[in-house]
C-alpha cells in the first residue's frame, strides 16, 4: 500500500485544522495584503491620506454632539484626545470585522477556483487593516504629541503604554473571532448581513468609546459595561496615553479571555464551513 | 509497474436541486440532530437517483452530480475525461482541486496536484503584471522564492516582457490568459488537472498550451487530467480516456476507442423527431454515394446530402443551415439557404433539401452534421444528427493521399506545373 500524500474525505474532525499548511502559504498571506493597500491607493488623488480624514470628521462630529451638546464628561482630558483615542482603536476592531466578516461572499469566486487554507483570507485582511490603522494611529501620535509639547497638565502617560501591542492583538483577535464566525453563518443565512452594518454601530455604543466608565453611575449600568469584553481594552488604552480610565490585570485577562473563546469558536466553525459553502453560496 | 498517484474510491457528491436554504430551517433542524446527535444518515438524501436533468426537479429534492466514482490514475498517465454538459465532469475536478468536499467516498492523492479550473484566478485589473504573476503564483501554491526563481521564463512564455510592469488593465484578453496559463505551466506540480481552459485564446496559443502540456506529461513524467469538449485536444495529448455519463463512469479505455465510442453514443441519442421549439419534424438526413445511402464517402469523389422536414405548422421566414463539424469539434463549413439565394423559405408539407458536391474535398476523419433551423417560431440547433466518415483517396493515383495533417480541407483543386 503506498502511502498518499493527500487524503479527501467527507468529514473531518472539527479540530482537525492543518495550521502547518497555513504556515506553508504566509508568501499568499504577504501577497493579498499587498494587494488590498496597492488597490485602495491605485488613482485616488489623496491616497493614504484618506484614512485620516474620517477620524478627523468623526471626532469633530462627536465633539459638537457629545461634548458640546450633550455634555459628557471626557474625564478632564482634552476632548480631541478622548474621542481621537477611542476611535482609532475602536476602527481597528470595526474594520477587522467588516472585512472578514465578507470573507466567502466576496470571495466565493476565488474559493470555487482553486484550493487554498482560507484562514489565509480574514487573515489577510487583519493584517491589512493593521496599516489602515497605523496610519490612523501616527495620526493620533501627531495631535497627542502636540498636546504632550505644549504642557496640557490633563494629558498623563504612564507605563502602560508597554501594553499597546496587546491592545492592538486583543482587537486584532476580536475583529478575526467575531468575523469568521459571521461570515460563516452569512453562507446560508443572508440576511445577517443586514445585521451588518449597524450591529457594529450599536456595539460602539454599548463600548466605552466615546464615553468613559466614569460617567456611569455605580449599580447594574456599571457592571453590564464591565461585563463588556471590548471596555477593558478601550479604558486601558486611554489610560495609557491620557491617564484617564481605569486598567487591571483582572478584567484585561477576562478580556483576552473572551477573545481566545471567540477565536477558537470561528475558528472551528469557519472550517467547518469552508468544506460546503461552495454549494450554498 | 508504475505507481498509482490518484486512487478514487466511492466517490459520491450530493446537491440539493431547487432553493437552498429557504423555508428548509426545520429540515435542516430535524437533519442536524438526526446526523450529528443520533449518528443516523441524511434522512433527506436518496442517494440511490441517478442524476438525468431532463426530468424536472422537485422542490428540495436531492441529486447525485457524482455517483460511486471508482478511478484508479497512474503516474505519468495523461487521462482525457469527457461527457456531456452535466455529466459530472467538473465536479470531478472540484472534489480533486479541494474546492468543495465528497458527500461520501474518498480521493487519495499522491504528490503535489494543481488544478487549473480558470486562468489567472486572483488577478486584480490595479496590479501590474509582475505583482499578478506573484499573486497568482501563491494562490496556486508556489513559494515566493520559486516564483523568484522562475519569473524570467514566465514572461518569455507568456510574451509579455515589454508589458511586466503594466496594470493588467491595459492588457487585452489575450494577453491576460497568456500570463495565466504561463504561471500555471511553471508549477511544477506531480499531478495537474485542466479543465476546459484552453478554450480561450487563439489557435497558436492554444497549440502552445497544448505542447507545453505534452511537454510536462511526456519529458518530464507527470500526470494530466485534462476535461475538454476538444476531441482534437483530447485525441493530442491523452493516453487514455474516460466517458463520463449522468454522474458515473461509464467507460475506461484508449483515448481513440472512448471518442469513437463518444461521438457515436452521442449520435444515436439524437434520431430526432419532433423539434423541441419549432412546429417541425426532423424526417432523416441521408448522405449518399453514386445513389447508395452511406456512412462512408471518399475524398476527391462525389457526395450528396440528403435533408427531409416535415411541417406540423406552416412556418415562415425559415432559414436552414447545415453544419460540417470536424472532430475537434470545430465548425468548419455551412450551407445556408439564405446566402444560397433562396431567402426566406415558407415550411408547409414535406420539404426535402437536397446539397451535393461532385468532389468531396474534405481531407479523410469522421465528422458530425448540425442542424440550425431559424423560424418565425424561433431558434432550434440540433446536434449531430449524422455522423459519417471521410477516407481518404489518393488524387490521380500518385500513391500519396491527404490526411489531417494536411489541414482541414483542399481548398483549391487543380495545380498545374509549367
Amino acid at each position: 500500500m503506498t502511502d498518499y500524500d493527500l487524503i479527501i474525505r467527507p468529514k473531518r474532525h472539527a479540530f482537525d485544522i492543518n495550521f502547518k499548511e497555513i504556515w506553508q502559504y504566509r508568501d499568499l498571506l504577504r501577497m493579498f495584503v499587498k494587494r488590498d493597500i496597492i488597490t485602495v491607493y491605485k488613482q485616488t488623488i489623496l491616497g493614504p491620506i484618506w484614512f485620516i480624514v474620517q477620524p478627523i470628521l468623526t471626532t469633530l462630529i462627536y465633539i459638537v454632539v457629545f461634548g458640546r451638546i450633550a455634555q459628557i464628561s471626557t474625564d478632564g482630558t482634552p476632548q480631541i484626545l478622548f474621542y481621537l483615542a477611542g476611535i482609532t482603536i475602536w476602527n481597528y476592531f470595526a474594520e477587522s470585522f467588516n472585512t472578514t466578516a465578507k470573507t466567502f461572499t466576496e470571495n466565493a469566486n476565488i474559493f470555487g477556483k482553486v484550493y487554498f487554507p482560507r484562514l489565509i483570507m480574514p487573515l489577510s485582511k487583519v493584517t491589512s487593516g493593521l496599516v489602515k490603522f497605523g496610519i490612523q494611529f501616527t495620526f493620533f501620535m501627531v495631535v497627542y504629541l502636540y498636546y504632550i509639547f505644549t504642557g496640557n497638565a490633563a494629558v498623563n502617560p504612564n507605563w502602560t503604554i508597554a501594553l499597546l501591542p496587546i491592545y492592538i492583538l486583543l482587537m486584532a483577535t476580536f475583529g478575526l473571532g467575531t468575523g469568521i464566525i459571521f461570515t460563516s453563518l452569512t453562507t446560508k443565512y443572508r440576511d445577517l448581513v443586514f445585521l451588518l452594518s449597524f450591529g457594529v454601530q450599536l456595539l460602539m455604543y454599548a463600548s466605552p468609546v466615546i464615553y468613559p466608565v466614569s460617567t456611569i453611575p455605580e449599580g447594574t449600568m456599571r457592571n453590564i459595561l464591565l461585563l463588556n469584553p471590548f471596555t477593558p481594552i478601550l479604558e486601558g488604552f486611554k489610560y495609557a496615553f491620557l491617564g484617564a480610565g481605569h486598567f487591571n490585570w483582572m478584567s484585561l485577562g477576562y478580556s483576552a479571555l473572551v477573545a481566545a473563546v471567540l477565536l477558537v469558536m470561528g475558528i472551528v466553525i469557519f472550517h467547518k464551513t469552508e468544506r460546503n459553502f461552495i454549494d450554498t453560496v | 509497474m508504475s505507481k498509482t498517484v490518484i486512487k478514487i474510491e466511492n466517490l459520491s457528491k450530493i446537491y440539493r436541486l431547487g432553493e437552498v436554504g429557504t423555508g428548509t430551517l426545520s429540515h435542516d433542524l430535524n437533519r442536524w440532530v438526526r446526523m450529528n446527535i443520533l449518528g443516523q444518515d441524511d434522512p433527506y438524501a436518496k442517494i440511490g437517483q441517478v442524476n438525468d436533468r431532463t426530468k424536472k426537479a422537485e422542490k428540495g429534492e436531492l441529486v447525485a452530480a457524482l455517483r460511486d466514482i471508482n478511478l484508479e490514475v497512474k503516474e505519468g498517465e495523461v487521462l482525457g475525461i469527457i461527457g456531456k454538459n452535466g455529466a459530472g465532469k467538473s465536479t470531478l475536478l472540484k472534489l480533486l482541486s479541494r474546492v468543495t468536499s465528497p458527500t461520501t467516498g474518498d480521493i487519495k492523492v499522491k504528490g503535489r496536484l494543481a488544478s487549473l479550473l480558470e486562468v489567472g484566478t486572483g488577478f486584480h485589473p490595479e496590479m501590474t503584471g509582475r505583482e499578478n504573476i506573484y499573486m497568482n503564483g501563491t494562490i496556486m501554491g508556489m513559494r515566493k522564492w520559486e516564483i523568484d526563481r522562475k519569473l524570467d521564463e514566465i514572461v518569455e512564455f507568456a510574451g509579455v516582457a515589454k508589458y511586466l510592469d503594466t496594470p493588467t488593465k491595459r492588457y487585452s484578453s489575450g494577453m491576460t490568459v497568456r500570463l495565466g496559463f504561463a504561471i500555471a505551466a511553471h508549477l511544477e506540480p506531480e499531478i495537474l488537472v485542466v479543465d476546459e481552459v484552453l478554450a480561450v485564446g487563439d489557435a497558436e496559443f492554444q497549440k502552445k498550451a497544448i505542447g507545453k502540456m505534452q511537454d510536462v506529461s511526456q519529458n518530464h513524467g507527470r500526470t494530466v487530467l485534462f476535461v475538454s469538449h476538444n476531441m482534437g485536444a483530447v485525441k493530442n495529448l491523452c493516453t487514455k480516456g474516460i466517458i463520463m455519463t449522468n454522474g458515473q463512469i461509464t467507460q475506461i479505455n484508449s483515448v481513440e476507442t472512448i471518442i469513437t465510442e463518444y461521438l457515436k453514443a452521442n449520435y444515436s441519442s439524437n434520431k430526432c423527431n419532433q423539434l423541441k421549439r419549432i412546429p417541425l419534424v426532423f424526417n432523416f438526413l441521408k448522405i449518399k454515394k453514386n445513389n447508395i445511402e452511406t456512412e462512408s464517402v471518399f475524398f476527391n469523389q462525389p457526395c450528396e446530402i440528403i435533408l427531409s422536414l416535415k411541417a406540423i405548422k406552416k412556418t415562415v421566414e425559415t432559414d436552414i443551415i447545415i453544419q460540417i463539424i470536424n472532430e475537434e469539434g470545430i465548425k468548419i463549413s455551412s450551407i445556408n439557404t439564405a446566402e444560397e439565394g433562396f431567402g426566406k423559405i415558407i415550411i408547409n408539407s414535406t420539404t426535402n433539401l437536397h446539397i451535393s458536391t461532385e468532389k468531396l474535398n474534405l481531407y479523410a476523419g469522421e465528422y458530425t452534421i448540425n442542424l440550425f433551423i431559424v423560424t418565425d417560431f424561433g431558434n432550434e440547433l440540433i446536434e449531430s444528427v449524422k455522423r459519417f466518415n471521410v477516407l481518404s483517396t489518393p488524387i490521380n493515383n500518385s500513391g500519396y493521399t491527404y490526411s489531417k495533417k494536411h489541414g482541414y480541407f483542399r481548398l483549391f483543386n487543380t495545380l498545374t506545373i509549367r
